[in-house]
């Protein structure tokens, strides 16, 4: 086991990815020389040449417009989007044409496409540096949408999106890029649990908590809080947004009777209503109260010196799980 | 030469910047940049005159109710069969969803672009297989893609190999058109960029696109744009030779304006009454890409009337084959509609699948419960 930072846990995938196969190809912005803002890509360029490791054009559309014809060409192209507010330009890209060529073409072409996305708050950034745009490309057909929560999983989850078939968008939670955690580099990538698995990260039997991202680590916090108040919280880590892995998610609910869903982006219309009418479809007889939701409100992402507001935190996330013991 | 449209005046291009080589007339006149190679004349006739009367023939389908909607081509002929006969075999093509006289180029079966506008599939022939990608709809987007592959083949050291992207005027004002040739010259990159003038991007003419002619777009980026006269099928075949040429041979990319005109609709469902000028069309008329390839071969006995006979003969036979193609082409089974989106299984698509197959499965065989449009068939 070796200890690492999540940002150098995915530079590792990263590193196996290009060595495993050399069809893989890194390229974005600053992604180069300077290593990405978050140093994601440190040294990649230096080891593996500019050919592999391209700083490109500022242009998002860019990136991933010539993502496509690269892996037309038979590549594998792994693509940074800088911010999560940064992807719009992009996005006509992302869903008119990463999403639907294979569908297009009758399973003929495939887009073995990554595009990672560091997303979400809490580092008292600037507008658009802080926002939650996966739902958007969980509601694309042909995509898949993962999000990773630590360094353990980080490691094995790039490189399993590496190696998929299917264009992935792979949001990374900014503000755990410095968390540390031990990662098993020793491990067999088929012996990691399949990127459209949800993974229970604290088992508990009075109420499913689930989440994903930068809040699975905030999660597990309040369920270790809540102990103490004598509550058993199960949270689940969902990492597959699209497809829901909804056999993990309903046989944890109808065990507890008890769901809330917590994501930093905004409730309306976010995963959650998603989740919340499936589990109430497949869990309906179980459940003691309805599902509820925590996330972010119906605003644009505030300003950073409100962002703690917006965010849910440990006691907002156990607000919201008091409630469901209310019914 | 100035021509009034309305309003707005479309400058034709004078002869200092538009590539000719075979005048409106059918007259060969020499340009010391692009001395004409050993081209199959006749040959350009014929593929000209063939797609022309398939991109009859598929109006009429649409007419007939056959067709949900057509991209008419016509007018477009000599720059589609130029361009399109410039390409080696190994060279790789991305079109928009006009380029009917490009595919038949790459050895498409005109049927399979049938398909597209039938609703019966999305166009899916193997992009591989004939060197020609699928139709892309969103403006410009291909040209990205085009950019991208090209990437590739610069990366695999492949020097026989070259990319050329379809494009129209209105195209130029997408941002991804720009960003790919900004791409495709920072990387030096085998592309060429053909973009056909056909002067509308619907009902908007082109100096609503560009205050500038649109080959000197390229300047900016840093490569070279060429104007050529679209409808001179000599003059598209050779410019876009010696393009494909210089980015194979590593010179990078190359910007062709084809300046050219739109003679139908944009599409079948289009009024262009609503937005042009009788006049104007029949100044385009008098430029027409067929008749002056046919006055050359004629007047310079390349060609008798056996051989204009032979070729009419042909282009019916096709036109029945495709008439009779079209109307066979059935409708998918609903089912097929979940196929295809992901490579491997996918939970929440496999249930919607099984449900809605259940669901079709609790109608009786026949009549009662069929939704009407079948009940119709």
């Amino acid at each position: 086991m070796t200890r690492l930072t999540l940002s150098r846990a995915l530079n590792e995938g990263l590193r196996r990815a290009l060595e495993a196969d050399p069809k893989v190809m890194i390229m974005g912005e600053d992604v180069g020389r300077l290593g990405g803002v978050f140093r994601v890509t440190d040294g990649l360029q230096k080891d593996f040449g500019e050919h592999r490791v391209i700083d490109t054009p500022l242009a998002e559309s860019g990136i991933v417009g010539t993502a496509i014809g690269l892996a037309l060409r038979g590549y594998r192209p792994v693509c940074e989007i800088q911010f999560d507010g940064f992807v719009y330009p992009a996005t006509d890209q992302i869903v008119s044409q990463l999403a639907k060529m294979r569908y297009r073409s009758r399973g003929q072409l495939t887009l073995p496409v990554v595009i990672r996305i560091p997303f979400g708050g809490g580092i008292g950034a600037v507008e658009h540096h802080s926002e939650s745009p996966e739902v958007i490309f969980a509601h694309t057909a042909g995509l898949r949408v993962v999000a990773c929560a630590d360094a353990a999983e980080a490691f094995s989850m790039i490189q399993l999106a590496i190696a998929c078939d299917d264009p992935v968008i792979f949001f990374e939670p900014k503000r755990r890029y410095w968390d540390r955690a031990e990662v098993d580099m020793a491990a067999a990538l088929d012996t990691a649990l399949p990127l459209s698995k949800a993974r229970t990260v604290l088992p508990g039997d009075d109420v499913t908590l689930l989440t994903y991202g930068p809040l699975v680590r905030t999660c597990t916090e309040a369920a270790i809080a809540a102990r103490d108040e004598g509550k058993s919280i199960e949270v689940i880590d969902l990492r597959s947004l699209s497809p829901l892995d909804m056999d993990t998610i309903s046989a944890s609910v109808i065990r507890t009777g008890r769901c809330v869903v917590a994501h930093e982006a905004p409730v309306y219309a976010g995963l959650g209503a998603e989740i919340a009418a499936r589990v109430t479809e497949q869990c309906f007889y179980h459940l003691e109260a309805p599902v509820l939701r925590v996330g972010g409100f119906a605003i644009p992402y505030p300003v950073a010196r409100l962002e703690d507001h917006y965010l849910p935190d440990l006691d907002r996330i156990l607000d919201t799980v008091d409630r469901t013991f209310a019914f | 030469m100035t021509v009034e449209t309305g309003g707005a005046t479309m400058v034709a291009p004078n002869d200092t910047e538009l590539i000719q080589l075979l005048t409106p007339e059918g007259e060969r006149v020499e340009h010391p940049q692009y001395p004409l190679s050993d081209v199959d004349i006749k040959g350009l006739y014929r593929d000209m005159v063939l797609v022309r009367r398939f991109d009859t023939e598929a109006i009429s389908l649409q007419r007939q109710g056959e067709l949900g909607i057509w991209a008419s081509l016509l007018g477009q002929e000599a720059a589609q069969i130029g361009s399109g006969r410039a390409l080696s075999p190994r060279d790789m093509a991305f079109p928009s969803y006009r380029e009917h006289g490009v595919a038949w180029c790459r050895g498409l079966d005109p049927v399979r672009l049938l398909e597209l506008f039938r609703g019966v599939s999305n166009g899916a022939w193997d992009p591989q297989e004939y060197k020609f990608h699928l139709y892309t709809i969103v403006i410009g987007d291909q040209t990205l893609h085009a950019t991208g592959y090209a990437m590739g083949i610069k990366r695999d050291s492949a020097e026989d190999e070259a990319v050329i992207v379809y494009f129209g005027d209105g195209a130029t004002s997408q941002g991804d058109v720009s960003e790919a040739f900004s791409w495709a010259s920072v990387f030096q990159v085998p592309v060429v960029f053909f973009c056909q003038n056909n002067q509308y991007a619907i009902s908007a003419p082109q100096e609503r696109q560009s205050p500038i002619p649109l080959y000197q777009r390229s300047r900016g980026f840093g490569f070279p744009g060429i104007r050529v006269d679209g409808n001179d099928v000599l003059a598209c075949y050779e410019v876009t030779r010696q393009a494909l040429r210089a980015a194979r041979e590593g010179r990078g990319p190359t910007l062709i304006e084809a300046f050219t005109y739109r003679m139908g609709a944009h599409t079948t469902t289009d009024d262009p009454t609503r937005y042009r000028l009788a006049s104007e069309l029949e100044v385009w008329r008098l430029r027409d890409p067929i008749e002056r390839v046919r006055a050359y071969l004629a007047r310079t006995g390349q060609a008798n009337a056996a051989f204009f006979e032979q070729v009419d003969a042909e282009a019916a036979e096709l036109a029945a084959r495709v008439r009779d193609a079209c109307r066979a082409l059935p409708d998918p089974p609903p089912l097929a509609m979940f196929d295809h989106v992901y490579t491997g299984a996918n939970a929440i698509l496999e249930a919607e699948r099984a449900q809605y197959g259940d669901y079709l499965d609790g109608f009786e065989p026949a009549g009662l419960g069929q939704r009407e449009s079948e009940v119709a068939r």
